[in-house]
């Protein structure tokens, strides 16, 4: 199975990459990772309409069977929105292959009727609440690989962060990615923000500094993990998979040493 | 008991199963789906070496013994089944099996059997009947298992305090959780952990082992681990990291005993999903790598005894002949590792 199975398409010769940057703006919500780096689009497929427009057919495949559906769904809704966003597009179809709960989602997208329409009594909220969780998971991570490349690579310490703001913070990658999901959390994005902030965007206090860092090395480790394992599994569920995945940006080539931990964890819950 | 370099150790394998999964078996596909599920974790975590066919890993019970106590080094092995009674027709884990094994072995096998709240008062009277007839010590929950409409259930629900208060006067003082990877439920958060941090606060005299240690949720675990004190984290999926991605590895038992110390660690194959003989081995010879120090200690001796063994058996007071236990200095109090200094290394 490859990742791209692209039928000629004369609509217009920028369409597939167009699809293809559209799905890769679609993340993991829990590995925080486009779903085209990961290897979830098993493939798409476009049929040029005669109108100058084009169908096109998604399908996504997840690393098990039992993939929570929660997530299952986000990702797929999610796709099927950013596809649906691109105006060259007819019909849209996203499928979601090999998953327990695939007639349901399909039926469900298909249908338009969101995620309470879909698993009817078994949903009692919306998934806003857990995006929320994992945007910021995403962002906790976020932030710890800007501080800890920091504390690499320059002269600042773990005792000077409560202190450090965006625009201390080099250019590149790293920087932008944290920005990005501090964006999506609606925390300042200004150069004189705040780089330590709590899941609420709150600045945390200096003496607080350390124990927020070591637990957001925690999550970072905790999401990376995460995602070693479902690409692992993919690839074992779908032989060849690990060609249509991109290497993480989280994976430096070189393994660098970690940020240093400050003393134990306090015994002082703050939740 | 495992020998290496002259150390001896005591081996306690906290989470074993008697699964059969063979199509006669399976209610559905969910039943042939979940198995798969099984067998794909099996395939992408385990040395070539150790990969069985997929037949055999539908049902095993002919080699279990041998795979634990012969060839494995395993001391002692602890029971978790899980019913998936909507998946298979009778049940996944194999209870008369795996009790009559118990009952020809009984210094080497305890049985912990399991329960679903979702029964109500005629679950709570089955485990009272359940907790006389196999003296039961621990119990292995599932709350992410399907029951008729519900796909999961919280320990915090009101029937499911009733089960932990049942259990607190059996004496069942050891509270299995599955808290783990890729299996549902629904908008009822089948990684959320916080649950255990409801009841462990709550039944102060109960132990909470969480299976899995949370992943994919290790840091909300640790956060829990580190407030409560009767909260516990199994190895099983996470140990086998040790083979395919050591310095993931690495990462998880630093932070693991950074948050919640040595002694609150236990060693699980999982098996069958793992062969305990290769982790038992690979986990003796792990190290923190050397450029992951001093960011993480290493892991010394006395740690790895007591994760492998002594911790387990502590909870399930099975007895540990004086040789093989970790030989404490005469001040020393036992505590969470030292952590990790503050200095920042020169880049």
């Amino acid at each position: 199975m490859t990742a791209v199975d692209l039928h000629p398409v004369r609509a217009s010769d920028a369409l597939p990459g167009a699809v293809w940057a559209a799905l890769g703006t679609v993340m993991d919500p829990e590995l925080d990772e486009p779903i085209t780096d990961l290897g979830f689009v098993a493939s798409h497929h476009l049929e040029p309409t005669g109108d100058g427009r084009v169908d096109v057919e998604v399908h996504l495949r997840l690393p098990t069977s039992f993939c929570a559906p929660n997530f299952a769904y986000l990702i797929a809704a999610d796709a099927q929105d950013a596809l649906t966003a691109l105006d060259e597009l007819r019909d849209v179809a996203v499928w979601l292959d090999d998953h327990h709960d695939s007639t349901k989602i399909n039926s469900g997208l298909a249908a338009g009727g969101g995620y309470r329409g879909t698993f009817e009594h078994e949903a009692d909220d919306s998934l806003d609440e857990l995006r929320m969780i994992f945007r910021r998971k995403a962002h906790t991570a976020a932030m710890e690989r800007s501080c800890a490349a920091l504390l690499r690579t320059s002269s600042w310490t773990v005792a000077d962060l409560h202190t450090l703001t965006l625009a201390d913070l080099p250019s590149g990658r790293t920087t932008e990615a944290l920005v990005r999901r501090r964006r999506d959390l609606g925390f300042a994005t200004d150069p004189a923000a705040l780089v330590m902030v709590d899941d609420h965007g709150r600045p945390v206090s200096e003496d607080q500094v350390p124990l927020r860092l070591r637990f957001a090395r925690t999550t970072r480790i905790s999401v990376e993990g995460n995602a070693h394992f479902c690409r692992g599994l993919l690839a074992t569920r779908y032989p060849g998979a690990e060609e249509d995945q991109a290497a993480s940006a989280y994976d430096p080539a070189v393994p660098s040493s970690l940020p240093p931990a400050p003393p134990s964890p306090s015994h002082e819950s703050e939740h | 008991m495992y020998e290496s370099n002259g150390e001896k150790y005591f081996v306690v394998d906290a989470h074993i199963a008697l699964w059969d999964a063979r199509p006669e078996n399976q209610r559905n596909i969910h039943g042939k789906q979940f198995i798969d599920c099984f067998y794909d974790y099996h395939r992408n975590l385990s040395p070539a070496s150790e990969l069985w066919s997929y037949e055999q890993y539908l049902y095993y019970a002919d080699r279990l013994m041998k795979d634990l106590f012969t060839d494995g080094y395993v001391d002692h092995a602890i029971f978790q089944p899980a019913y998936l009674g909507e998946f298979y027709h009778r049940g996944f884990g194999q209870t008369e099996e795996a009790w009559a094994l118990t009952q020809a072995h009984p210094d080497k096998l305890t049985y912990n059997h399991s329960y679903d709240p979702r029964n109500g008062e005629q679950g709570l009277d089955q485990l009272h009947l359940d907790a006389e007839r196999f003296g039961l010590k621990g119990i292995k929950l599932y709350t992410a298992e399907w029951h008729g409409d519900s796909r999961g259930y919280k320990l915090t629900d009101p029937w499911s305090v009733k089960y932990l208060e049942a259990c607190r006067s059996l004496g069942i003082k050891n509270i299995h959780v599955h808290k783990g990877p890729t299996i549902r439920p629904l908008d009822r958060d089948a990684f959320d952990v916080a649950d255990v941090d409801g009841v462990a606060s709550d039944f102060t005299d109960l132990n909470f082992v969480v299976e899995h240690v949370g992943l994919p949720r290790l840091e909300d675990f640790c956060w829990i681990a580190t407030q409560e004190p009767n909260v516990y984290g199994g190895l099983a999926v996470a140990i086998p990291f040790m083979h395919t991605r050591p310095r993931y590895f690495a990462q998880i038992i630093g932070e693991l005993l950074y948050w919640i110390g040595e002694d609150r660690i236990l060693f699980s194959s999982d098996y069958a999903l793992w062969t305990p003989k290769w982790l038992v081995e690979t986990f003796v010879d792990f190290q923190i790598p050397e450029d992951m120090q001093p960011e993480y200690s290493a892991i010394t001796t006395d740690q790895r005894k007591k994760i492998l063994g002594l911790n387990a058996a502590a909870l399930y007071d099975i007895p540990v002949p004086a040789h093989l236990q970790v030989q404490a200095a005469p001040d020393e109090v036992p505590v969470a590792s030292p952590a990790p200094d503050l200095r920042v290394p020169v880049a």
